[in-house]
C-alpha cells in the first residue's frame, strides 16, 4: 500500500465551547483520489482549515510526507507541495484569469514571462484558455470554481485540498468537471476533496470519509460508506443509498 | 513621594476629564460598533462642536449649559447628513475608502476652522469658570464636576437609547448582521445614517460639557481623536462598558502621569499605550467585539 | 520607453522655461510625485494604507541634516544614509506592524501614532535641534548639493522620481510585485499558494520607506532646514497619499498624474485667493472627498473609462468579451 502523503492523528480543534473537530484521525495515501463528505457543519473545511496550515490545531498531530506540519504557516506548506482552494472562492478579482493563476505558479518559477506562459498552459488544461485576459471578477461562479483550481493546480501539488470545488455548478458543468479532476490524480496529484455532490463523489473517490459533529464516523470505498447505516443516519439521506446500491 | 491630598485631586481630576474622554469615546464606539469604520473625522467634528458652543456663548451670550440640547440636536443633524449623504457614497462597498473620506473630512474641517477663526486659543467666561467645589482635602474646578455628572449622564441616556428604544434594537441589529437585519425590513441605509449621528450627538454634549473648563482651537480635536481611539480600542471596539471604563482609566492615567512625567511626556505615553494595546490586544482589555 | 521619454520632456521643459515660477512649479511638482510614488508602493500595490508616512520622511530629513552637520559629511554620502535609514525604519516598524497582522484601519492608524511619537521625540531631543530644528549653512554648489538655479534641483528630483517610476515599473514585471499585489487582492488566497505575506510587505514597506526618505533629504537640500513639525507633521503624510490616490492608486503614472495636477490646482488657487493659511490642505482634503466619492480609480481610472466609453460608442469590437451565459449554482 502506498504510504500516507497525508497523516492526521487524533486532530481536534474547539472554538470558544464548540468543539468543530474532535479527535479526527485518517490517513491518505500517495497517489489517491480521496473524498471528504458529511452534513454540513460536520468540520470539514475546518478540518481543510487545520491540515494546510490557517489554523493550528488544539490537540493531535499533522503529518506530510512524513514530516509534522501542525501548525505550520500554509505558505510553507504550500512551498511543501499542499495547496488548497476556499469553499467561498477567493479570485483576485482586480487581476485578469492569466493573472491570477501566475501567482500560483510563482511557487515554481522566478521569472514573470515563464510564470505567465505556464499560466496559459494551466488555463488550457482546465479549460479557461478563451478567458484568459478577463478579470476575474467578471467570470461566472463555474469559471472561478476552474480559476481557483488552475490557480492552484499551477503551484504543481503533491497534494491538492479541494473545498466543494463542484458547489454551485448545474449538471453540465459538474459532467464537464469531474473528467478534469480525474485527469488531475491521473497526472499523479494526490487529491483530497470535500464534496456534496455525491455524483462526483461516486466516480471520482477511490476513498470517503465521512465527518458527521466533528467526528469521524465512517471510511472505506465509496459503495461501502454509503450503505453504512451510521453514515445514513447522519445525512438522512436514505434515496442516495439505495439509488446508488443499484 | 507626592501628598495624597495631591495625589487625591489628580485622581479627582482625572476622573472628570476621563468621563469627557468616555463620552466622546462612546460616540467613537457607536459608529465603530455598527458601521464598523473608524471615523478618522471624529476629533474635528469635536472641534466644530467647541466652536459652536463658543460662538453660542460670545454671539448669543448662550450657557454651554443651555446649549447641550441645540448643540445635540445640531451635531446629530449634521452626522446624518454627512453619513447619508458623503460617507455613504463613498464607500462603493469598500472600507478603505471610508477610511479615505473620514480623513478628507478631517483635514478638511480642521483647515476650514484654521481659515475662519485662526490658529488662536480661546477660552470663555462664565460666572463659575473659576469656581471651585471642595471634595476632601481637593478643591475641584465647578465644571470639571458638571463635566464629570453631565458625560455619566450623557452616557446612560446613549445606553438607554441603545438598549431600550427601537431604534436602539434595529441598530444593534444592524450591527450583528447587517443582511439578516436589511431582510427583515430593517432601513439599513437609515440606521447607518442614525448611528452617526448620534456619534456626532455624543460630541455635540461632550462640547458643552468640555468648553467651560477648556478651551478649543483648531487643533484641539487632534489631541481627542487618538485618546479617543485609544480608549475605543483598549475597551475593545465596540463595548460600551469598556469604552465608559476606558475613558475614566485614561483620564486618571493621564492626570497621574502628568504629574510625574510633565505634559507632553505624558502624551507620548498615551500614544505608545495606544501602539501597545494596537500590536498586543487588538480586542482590547475587555476583549469585545462588535 | 515611457520612463525615458517622461525624464527627457520634463528636462526639455527645465531647459526651455524662462519663468522662474515655472521651473520651482515643476520642481515641487516632482517632489511631490516622488512621495507619491514612494506611498503608492505600500498603498496602492501593496494594499496596506499609511497615514503616516510622514515617519519616513522626518527620518530621511533628519539624517541627511545631521550627517552634515554633526558627522561633517558630504551631502552626496548622506544621501544614501538618509535613504537607508528610512528603509531601516520602514522595515522595523513594518515588522512590528504586520507581525501583528494589522491591517486597514488599525494599521493606518498605527502609522498615525508613530508619526506622531516620532514628532514629539524629535521636539524633546536636542540632537534633532528639538523645537527649534536644524539648519544646513547655505553654501551652493554641485558638490555640496545645492544649487543656485532651480534646474540643478529639477535634475535630482526627476533622478530620484526616476528611480522611483524604475522600482514601480519593476514591480508591475517582477514575481515580488506579483505576490505583492496577490497579497493586496486576496492575503488567504495569496497564502494558500505560497506566498509569505509578511516577507512581501515588508519588502514594499522597505521600498517606499527608502523613496520617501530621499523625500526627506531633498526637501533638507533645497529649503535647507528641518523641525520636527515639517519632518513628521500630518502635511506630509496627507500629501503623498492624496496624490497617488487622485491620480490613481496601483498604476505607473498615476502618483505623478495626481501630484502635478494637486500642484496645479493649489497654484491656480493661490493666484486666486492668495496665500491662504491651511488653503492647499482644504483642498487636498477636498479632492480626496470627491475623487474617493466619484472617481475611486482616481484621474488615471477616470481617462480609462472615458476611453473604453470612447471605443464602445465607437462601435469597436475590441471592448466586446465573448458571450457568457449567467448560471447559477
Amino acid at each position: 500500500m502506498a504510504s500516507a502523503l497525508l497523516r492526521l492523528q487524533g486532530v481536534s480543534k474547539s472554538f470558544g465551547g464548540l468543539a468543530a473537530v474532535q479527535g479526527v484521525s485518517l490517513a491518505l495515501p500517495a497517489g489517491c483520489l480521496g473524498a471528504l463528505i458529511g452534513p454540513n457543519g460536520a468540520g470539514k473545511t475546518t478540518l481543510f482549515a487545520l491540515a494546510s496550515g490557517f489554523l493550528r490545531p488544539d490537540a493531535g498531530s499533522i503529518a506530510f510526507d512524513g514530516e509534522e506540519i501542525a501548525g505550520a504557516p500554509p505558505h510553507l506548506n504550500a512551498r511543501r507541495g499542499m495547496t488548497r482552494t476556499f469553499q467561498l472562492v477567493q479570485p483576485f478579482a482586480a487581476q485578469t484569469v492569466r493573472e491570477n493563476i501566475a501567482v500560483g505558479a510563482h511557487l515554481h518559477c522566478a521569472g514573470r514571462r515563464e510564470a505567465l506562459a505556464q499560466a496559459q498552459a494551466v488555463a488550457q488544461r482546465i479549460g479557461l484558455s478563451s478567458q484568459l485576459d478577463k478579470p476575474a471578477g467578471e467570470l461566472t461562479v463555474a469559471g472561478r470554481k476552474r480559476l481557483e483550481l488552475a490557480r492552484a493546480l499551477a503551484t504543481r501539488p503533491r497534494l491538492l485540498l479541494l473545498d466543494e470545488v463542484l458547489a454551485g455548478l448545474n449538471p453540465q458543468e459538474v459532467g464537464e468537471m469531474v473528467p478534469v479532476l480525474r485527469e488531475i490524480a491521473a497526472g499523479g496529484v494526490t487529491v483530497l476533496m470535500i464534496e456534496h455532490v455525491m455524483q462526483a463523489v461516486m466516480h471520482l473517490a477511490q476513498h470517503v470519509w465521512v465527518l458527521a459533529q466533528g467526528r469521524l464516523i465512517a471510511s472505506g470505498t465509496p459503495a461501502e460508506v454509503t450503505r453504512d447505516p451510521a453514515v445514513i443516519e447522519a445525512y438522512l439521506g436514505h434515496g442516495t443509498a439505495r439509488r446508488l446500491a443499484g | 513621594m507626592f501628598e495624597p491630598g495631591i495625589l487625591f485631586a489628580a485622581v479627582l481630576n482625572g476622573l472628570t476629564t476621563g468621563a469627557v474622554y468616555a463620552l466622546v469615546a462612546l460616540g467613537l464606539t457607536l459608529i465603530y460598533g455598527v458601521l464598523h469604520i473608524i471615523n478618522f473625522a471624529h476629533g474635528a467634528a469635536l472641534m466644530m462642536a467647541l466652536y459652536g458652543v463658543y460662538f453660542l456663548k460670545q454671539s448669543l451670550g448662550l450657557d454651554p449649559y443651555l446649549a447641550l440640547l441645540p448643540m445635540v440636536a445640531v451635531m446629530f443633524a449634521a452626522g446624518y447628513a454627512i453619513q447619508r449623504g458623503i460617507v455613504n457614497r463613498a464607500s462603493h462597498g469598500k472600507d478603505e475608502n471610508i477610511l479615505l473620506v473620514t480623513l478628507g473630512l478631517a483635514i478638511v474641517l480642521e483647515n476650514v476652522a484654521l481659515l475662519a477663526f485662526k490658529s488662536d486659543t480661546r477660552t470663555i467666561d462664565t460666572p463659575y469658570t473659576l469656581a471651585t467645589v471642595a471634595i476632601g482635602p481637593a478643591a475641584i474646578a465647578v465644571p470639571k464636576v458638571v463635566a464629570f455628572f453631565g458625560a455619566l449622564v450623557a452616557a446612560a441616556v446613549l445606553l438607554w437609547i441603545v438598549r431600550r428604544t427601537d431604534l436602539g434594537r434595529a441598530i444593534r441589529a444592524v450591527a450583528k448582521e447587517k443582511h439578516g437585519a436589511r431582510l427583515v425590513g430593517i432601513d439599513v441605509d437609515h440606521v447607518y445614517a442614525m448611528s452617526f449621528g448620534i456619534g456626532l450627538g455624543c460630541l455635540g454634549a461632550a462640547a458643552c460639557f468640555l468648553l467651560p473648563a477648556y478651551y478649543v482651537n483648531p487643533q484641539v480635536g487632534n489631541g481627542f481623536v487618538l485618546v479617543a481611539f485609544t480608549i475605543v480600542v483598549l475597551g475593545g471596539m465596540g463595548s460600551f462598558g469598556g469604552a465608559l471604563a476606558g475613558g475614566l482609566l485614561v483620564g486618571v492615567v493621564e492626570s497621574l502621569g502628568g504629574l510625574w512625567f510633565g505634559e507632553s511626556l505624558g502624551q507620548v505615553g498615551i500614544f505608545l499605550l495606544f501602539i501597545a494595546v494596537l500590536l498586543f490586544r487588538p480586542l482590547g482589555l475587555f476583549g469585545a467585539r462588535a | 520607453m515611457q520612463i525615458a521619454a517622461f525624464a527627457a520632456a520634463v528636462l526639455l521643459l527645465a531647459l526651455t522655461a524662462r519663468s522662474g515660477v515655472v521651473l520651482n512649479l515643476a520642481m515641487m511638482a516632482l517632489y511631490g510625485a516622488l512621495m507619491a510614488i514612494a506611498w503608492n508602493l505600500l498603498g496602492g500595490y501593496g494594499g496596506q494604507f499609511s497615514f503616516g508616512h510622514a515617519l519616513f520622511f522626518g527620518t530621511g530629513a533628519y539624517v541627511q541634516a545631521i550627517a552634515q552637520l554633526q558627522a561633517g559629511l558630504s551631502p552626496w554620502i548622506a544621501l544614501p544614509l538618509a535613504i537607508a535609514a528610512a528603509a531601516a525604519v520602514g522595515l522595523f516598524f513594518g515588522a512590528l506592524s504586520f507581525r501583528y497582522g494589522l491591517r486597514g484601519s488599525y494599521f493606518a492608524l498605527v502609522t498615525l501614532a508613530f508619526a506622531e511619537v516620532f514628532r514629539i521625540l524629535a521636539l524633546s531631543v536636542p540632537f534633532t535641534g528639538a523645537g527649534v530644528g536644524l539648519m544646513v549653512p547655505l553654501k551652493e554648489g554641485a558638490a555640496n548639493m545645492q544649487f543656485a538655479d532651480r534646474r540643478g534641483y529639477i535634475a535630482l528630483v526627476l533622478a530620484l522620481v526616476v528611480a522611483g517610476l524604475l522600482v514601480t515599473s519593476w514591480l508591475r514585471h517582477s514575481r515580488f510585485g506579483a505576490w505583492l499585489q496577490a497579497v493586496r487582492d486576496n492575503e488567504d488566497a495569496a497564502r494558500a499558494v505560497g506566498v509569505d505575506p509578511l516577507r512581501v510587505k515588508l519588502g514594499a514597506i522597505g521600498l517606499s520607506g527608502a523613496l520617501m526618505g530621499a523625500a526627506g533629504a531633498f526637501y533638507v537640500q533645497v529649503f535647507q532646514y528641518i523641525d520636527p513639525g515639517l519632518a513628521y507633521g500630518p502635511h506630509t503624510s496627507i500629501e503623498a497619499l492624496v496624490a497617488a490616490i487622485v491620480g490613481g492608486l496601483g498604476t505607473l503614472w498615476g502618483p505623478v498624474i495626481g501630484a502635478v495636477a494637486l500642484h496645479l490646482l493649489a497654484d491656480l488657487t493661490r493666484n486666486l485667493f492668495g496665500a491662504l493659511p491651511g488653503i492647499n490642505m482644504i483642498i487636498y482634503g477636498t479632492v480626496l472627498i470627491l475623487i474617493v466619492m466619484f472617481a475611486p480609480r482616481g484621474l488615471l481610472g477616470l481617462g480609462r473609462s472615458v476611453r473604453s466609453l470612447w471605443a464602445g460608442a465607437r462601435g469597436s469590437t475590441s471592448a466586446a468579451a465573448a458571450p457568457q451565459e449567467q448560471v447559477h449554482g
